[in-house]
C-alpha cells in the first residue's frame, strides 16, 4: 500500500507525457528496425546504376551469357541455318538460340560451330564435321546427291513433263482439227 | 453435364450412323418420306453436336477441373478470352470443334442449297453425316473430352503461353473452317457420282462453299503466319514447317479447282479433273489433320501424339480408295463437252495454271514426307527443312506469279497475235520498266528482283483489266469513270472479284521478296547502352536499353525490357519486349518463361525487338534486334486477297448460274462491250 495514492512526479499530464514519449520512440525504433531491415533484404532498385539487380531472376528464363561478336557473323549465322538443332525443335540452330532462350542444345552446338570456325575451317568443312558427328540429319536440308536428287528434281521433273504432255497433245489436236477444217468442203 | 456430352456424342453416333446407312444403301429412291428423314436427320446430329458441345463449354467455364480436359487447357486465372480458346486449344477439343462445325456445315447445305439439286442431297447427307461420325467415333474410343480424372485437381494446368495470342482465339477456327468445309464440296461430288447426275449441276450447288472454304483457309493460313510472327519470336512468318505445309496443301488445289471448274462451266470440259480436284482437296484436309495429330513428322505445331493418327490414316486410306474408285466407275460418263481449240488460249493457260497449282502442291507434299521415304529407302532419318522448300519452290512460285499476269491477257479459244500484242504491251512494259528501276536501284538478287518485276507484269495487267472495263462503260453508257468503274466491278463480281484476288497474291510476293533483305543483329546491354542498324530502305535506327521492369499480372510475373528507339537520329518512342512467367492462381509456375516479342510495324519495315534474357540475373539483358523489310504488306495482302474473295462470293452481279452455252454467250457479249 505503500505507494498506492501517492501521486505521480509532475501530475497526470507529465504521465502522459512520457508515456507519448516511450510509445513514439518505440514507434520510431520498431519503424527503424524495420526499415535497416528491408533495407538489408533488398536489392538495389531497378533501373538505377549500371547494371541494377533485378527483384526476382528467375522469372527472366534461363540466365543467358554476354554476346559474342563472333554471335553476329554472317558467316556463322549462314553455317548455322544449315544445321538442325538436335533438342528436337524443329528448327535451325540459328533459328533456335535466337529464338527458344530455354533450350541448351542449340548454344552449346553454337560453341561449336564458333570453335570449329576459329580454327580455321570452312563452311562445308565445319558442315562436314557435324554430319560425321551427328549423322545427315543434323543438315537442315540434305545434300542433292544419290537418293536426295530425287527429292529435288522430281517436283520440276514431273511438271515440266506435264506441261510438255499437255502441249504436245493439246497442239496435235489442234493441227488435226486445222487439217479436217481445211478439207472440209 | 459430362453425363450429358457423352450422351450427346453416343447418339450423335447412332444418328449419324443411320443417316449415313440409309443414305448410301439407296432405300431412300422412291420414298419422298424417307429421303426427308434422312435430310432432316442432320439436323438432329446437329442438335446432339450442339449438346455436346454445351457440356465442355460447361465445364471450361465452371472451371470443373475433375475433368481431364478442363485441367489440361485452363486454370482459375485464365482470361475469359482464352477459356474460349481452349475449346479447340487441346487435341479432344479440337476433335468436338471439328465434329460440331462439320454437323452446323452439314445441316446448313441441306438448308441453303436451291430445291433444283434436291436429288443430291440425300447422299450430301449421308457423306457428312458419315465424317461426323468418325470424328466423333475417336473421341469416344480414344480422345473422349469429357473423360473425368481420379481425384480433382484444385487448380489447372491453363493454357500454353504461346497460345495466349488473339492470333491463336481466331486463327486454328478460321483454318478448321476452311479444313472442314471442304467436306461439303466433297459430298456434292459423291453424290453427283452416286447419282450419276454429271451435269454441271453439282458444280452450281457447290460454288459458293467452294470460295467460302477457300476464304476460310486463306484466312486461316495468314493469320497463322501473323500468329507465328508476333508470337513464335523468330522474326518471320513461314518456316515450311510440315504443320503448315499441310494448310497449305489444301489451299493449292482448292485453287487450282476455282480456275478449273470456270473451264466446266464455260465450255464442258475438265469434268474428271474437277471432280478429282474436290476428291484430293478434301484428302489432303484429312492428311493434314493426320499430320497434326499423329506425330509422325516432327513438327513445332503438333498437337501431343497419340493414337488417333491411326484413326486418320485408315479414314485416309478408306476415303482416298472409295474416292477415287468411285471416280473411275463413273469415268465413261464424264466426257469432256468440247476440245481444247489451240495451245494459245485462256483455256490452256487454266490448264497449265492448274498443273502448277497441283505441281507445287505435290512438290511440297512430296518434300514432307520425303523425311519418311528417305527413312524407308536409306534407313536413316534426314530434316528436310526450309532450304529444300525454298530451293524447289521458289522458282515454282514465280512461274505460278507470272501465270498470274499472263491467264488474263489470253482469249478464250484461240488467241491471234494481233490480240496478244495488243494485251501483253502495256503489262510487259510495266514488268521491263520494275526490272529496269530495281536494277538502276542496285538490287542484284536474283528471286526478289524476278518476284518484284514480275509482280510489276501482273500489276499491269490488272491495271489494264480494269481501265479497259471501265473505259468501254464509259462508251456504251456513257457514264463517268467512278461510276463504270463501280459498276463495272458490280455487274462482273466474280471476274474483277478475281482480279482482286490477283493483286493480293502479287502484293504477298513483293512482300515474300522483301524478308530477303531482313537485318538482324544480337546485342548485350547495360542501361544506357546503344546499338545502332542500318535498315534495307537506308534509314538508321539506334537502340538504347533502358531497363527492365518486373511486375505481376493477372497469371503471369512479367519482366519487361524496355528501348528507345532513334530513327535517322529522331526519337522514335519506346519497345518492350517481355518474358513472361506463368503462374496459376496460387502463383506456382506452369510453363517455361516465354517471349512477347516487340513490333513496330511500318509500311517499309518492322522494327523487331526480342528480349532474350538477362544475364546473371542483372539489368544486363541480351537482345535480338530485326528490321524486317515489308512484313506488313503481307497482312495488307491477305486483306486484298480476302475482299477479292468476298467479292466473288458476293450474291448476284454476273451471269454466274447459267449453263456452259449461257455463260459463254454473255462473255461474248463482255468481250464485245471491251
Amino acid at each position: 500500500m505503500s505507494g498506492e495514492g501517492r501521486p505521480t512526479p509532475g501530475g497526470p499530464a507529465a504521465s502522459r507525457r512520457r508515456f507519448l514519449l516511450t510509445a513514439g520512440g518505440a514507434l520510431a525504433a520498431a519503424v527503424g528496425v524495420t526499415g535497416v531491415l528491408r533495407a538489408q533484404g533488398e536489392e538495389p532498385l531497378a533501373g538505377q546504376g549500371a547494371t541494377g539487380t533485378l527483384r526476382d531472376p528467375s522469372v527472366v528464363g534461363r540466365p543467358q551469357d554476354a554476346t559474342h561478336p563472333l554471335d553476329n557473323s554472317e558467316a556463322i549465322k549462314g553455317i548455322e541455318q544449315r544445321l538442325h538443332c538436335t533438342c528436337g525443335c524443329n528448327l535451325d540452330v540459328f533459328t533456335c538460340r535466337t529464338t527458344d532462350f530455354s533450350c541448351t542444345y542449340s548454344p552449346e552446338l553454337h560453341r561449336e560451330v564458333v570453335a570449329l570456325y576459329q580454327d580455321g575451317k570452312t563452311a562445308q568443312q565445319i558442315l562436314d564435321a557435324f554430319v560425321a558427328k551427328y549423322g545427315e540429319k543434323v543438315l537442315m536440308a540434305p545434300e542433292p546427291v544419290g537418293f536426295n536428287l530425287w527429292g529435288y528434281l522430281l517436283p520440276g521433273v514431273a511438271i515440266t513433263l506435264g506441261a510438255a504432255i499437255l502441249a504436245v497433245v493439246i497442239g496435235r489436236r489442234e493441227r488435226v482439227r486445222s487439217v479436217a477444217l481445211a478439207a472440209a468442203p | 453435364m459430362t453425363l450429358l456430352g457423352d450422351f450427346a456424342l453416343w447418339a450423335a453416333v447412332l444418328v449419324g450412323a443411320w443417316c449415313a446407312v440409309i443414305s448410301f444403301s439407296g432405300r431412300w429412291r422412291g420414298r419422298p418420306d424417307l429421303a426427308a428423314t434422312v435430310t432432316r436427320s442432320t439436323h438432329a446430329l446437329l442438335v446432339c453436336m450442339l449438346a455436346a458441345s454445351l457440356a465442355l463449354w460447361q465445364g471450361l467455364i465452371s472451371h470443373d477441373f475433375n475433368i481431364e480436359y478442363v485441367a489440361a487447357y485452363t486454370s482459375r486465372n485464365l482470361p475469359p478470352y482464352f477459356i474460349v480458346s481452349a475449346f479447340w486449344a487441346g487435341q479432344k477439343g479440337s476433335l468436338l470443334f471439328w465434329a460440331v462445325v462439320l454437323s452446323l456445315f452439314g445441316s446448313l447445305a441441306q438448308t441453303l442449297t436451291p430445291r433444283r439439286y434436291s436429288d443430291l442431297l440425300p447422299h450430301v447427307a449421308g457423306v457428312t453425316s458419315a465424317v461426323v461420325v468418325f470424328f466423333v467415333s475417336v473421341m469416344l474410343t480414344s480422345a473422349n473430352p469429357f473423360e473425368r480424372l481420379a481425384f480433382t485437381p484444385p487448380d489447372g494446368r491453363g493454357l500454353n503461353p504461346q497460345l495466349q495470342n488473339v492470333g491463336m482465339v481466331i486463327h486454328p477456327p478460321m483454318l478448321y473452317l476452311g479444313y472442314i468445309s471442304i467436306t461439303v464440296p466433297f459430298a456434292f461430288a459423291v453424290a453427283a457420282l452416286l447419282s450419276r447426275r454429271l451435269d454441271t449441276g453439282w458444280i452450281h450447288a457447290i460454288r459458293k462453299w467452294t470460295l467460302v472454304s477457300w476464304l476460310f483457309l486463306s484466312i486461316g493460313i495468314t493469320l497463322g503466319m501473323w500468329w507465328a510472327y508476333v508470337e513464335l519470336g523468330w522474326g518471320g512468318y513461314w518456316a515450311w514447317d510440315p504443320v503448315e505445309n499441310a494448310s497449305l496443301l489444301p489451299w493449292l488445289t482448292m485453287t487450282a479447282f476455282l480456275h478449273s471448274v470456270m473451264i466446266q462451266e464455260k465450255r464442258g470440259m475438265l469434268k474428271r479433273w474437277n471432280l478429282g480436284l474436290i476428291v484430293g482437296t478434301f484428302l489432303l484436309s484429312i492428311f493434314g489433320t493426320f499430320i497434326t495429330r499423329s506425330g509422325v513428322i516432327s513438327s513445332v505445331h503438333s498437337f501431343t501424339q497419340s493414337n488417333v493418327g491411326y484413326f486418320f490414316l485408315a479414314f485416309l486410306v478408306v476415303a482416298g480408295i472409295a474416292g477415287f474408285t468411285l471416280l473411275y466407275t463413273r469415268w465413261p460418263l464424264l466426257e469432256p463437252e468440247a476440245q481444247l481449240d489451240s495451245v494459245v488460249s485462256r483455256e490452256a493457260a487454266f490448264l497449265f495454271n492448274n498443273l502448277l497449282f497441283v505441281g507445287i502442291a505435290f512438290s511440297v507434299l512430296w518434300g514432307t514426307l520425303f523425311p519418311i521415304l528417305s527413312e524407308l529407302v536409306k534407313g536413316h532419318k534426314i530434316t528436310v527443312g526450309p532450304p529444300f522448300f525454298n530451293r524447289v519452290n521458289v522458282p515454282l512460285g514465280l512461274l505460278l506469279l507470272g501465270l498470274t499476269g499472263v491467264g488474263p491477257l489470253i482469249a478464250w479459244r484461240r488467241a491471234s497475235p494481233e490480240n496478244l500484242k495488243r494485251q501483253f504491251l502495256w503489262p510487259g512494259v510495266a514488268g521491263l520498266l520494275t526490272l529496269a528501276g530495281l536494277l538502276a536501284a542496285g538490287m542484284r538478287d536474283l528471286y526478289p528482283l524476278m518476284a518484284v518485276a514480275l509482280a510489276g507484269f501482273v500489276l499491269g495487267t490488272v491495271v489494264q483489266e480494269f481501265y479497259r472495263g471501265m473505259r468501254a462503260r464509259m462508251r456504251m453508257h456513257a457514264e463517268s469513270p467512278p461510276m463504270a468503274l463501280a459498276r463495272l466491278v458490280a455487274r462482273n463480281r466474280r471476274r474483277y472479284g478475281g482480279y482482286i484476288v490477283h493483286l493480293g497474291l502479287m502484293i504477298y510476293f513483293v512482300a515474300f521478296a522483301g524478308m530477303a533483305f531482313k537485318q538482324e543483329q544480337e546485342a548485350t546491354l547495360k542501361p544506357g547502352q546503344s546499338v545502332v542498324m542500318r535498315s534495307p530502305f537506308g534509314h538508321t535506327y539506334k537502340f538504347t536499353h533502358l531497363g527492365i521492369s518486373q511486375y505481376e499480372a493477372l497469371n503471369r510475373i512479367v519482366s519487361a525490357a524496355t528501348v528507345e528507339v532513334t530513327k535517322d537520329g529522331k526519337p522514335d518512342g519506346l519497345i518492350t519486349s517481355e518474358k513472361r512467367q506463368h503462374v496459376d492462381s496460387f502463383r506456382r509456375p506452369t510453363f517455361e518463361p516465354s517471349t512477347e516479342v516487340g513490333i513496330r510495324s511500318g509500311l517499309q519495315e518492322d522494327v523487331y525487338v526480342v528480349f532474350a534474357g538477362a544475364v546473371n540475373g542483372t539489368e544486363e539483358a541480351v537482345y535480338r534486334f530485326n528490321l524486317n523489310p515489308l512484313v506488313w504488306w503481307v497482312w495488307y495482302g491477305g486483306f486484298v486477297l480476302v475482299f477479292g474473295g468476298l467479292l466473288t462470293m458476293w450474291p448476284g452481279g454476273g451471269p454466274v448460274l447459267r449453263g456452259p452455252r449461257g455463260a459463254q454467250a454473255g462473255y461474248r457479249a463482255a468481250l464485245a462491250g471491251k
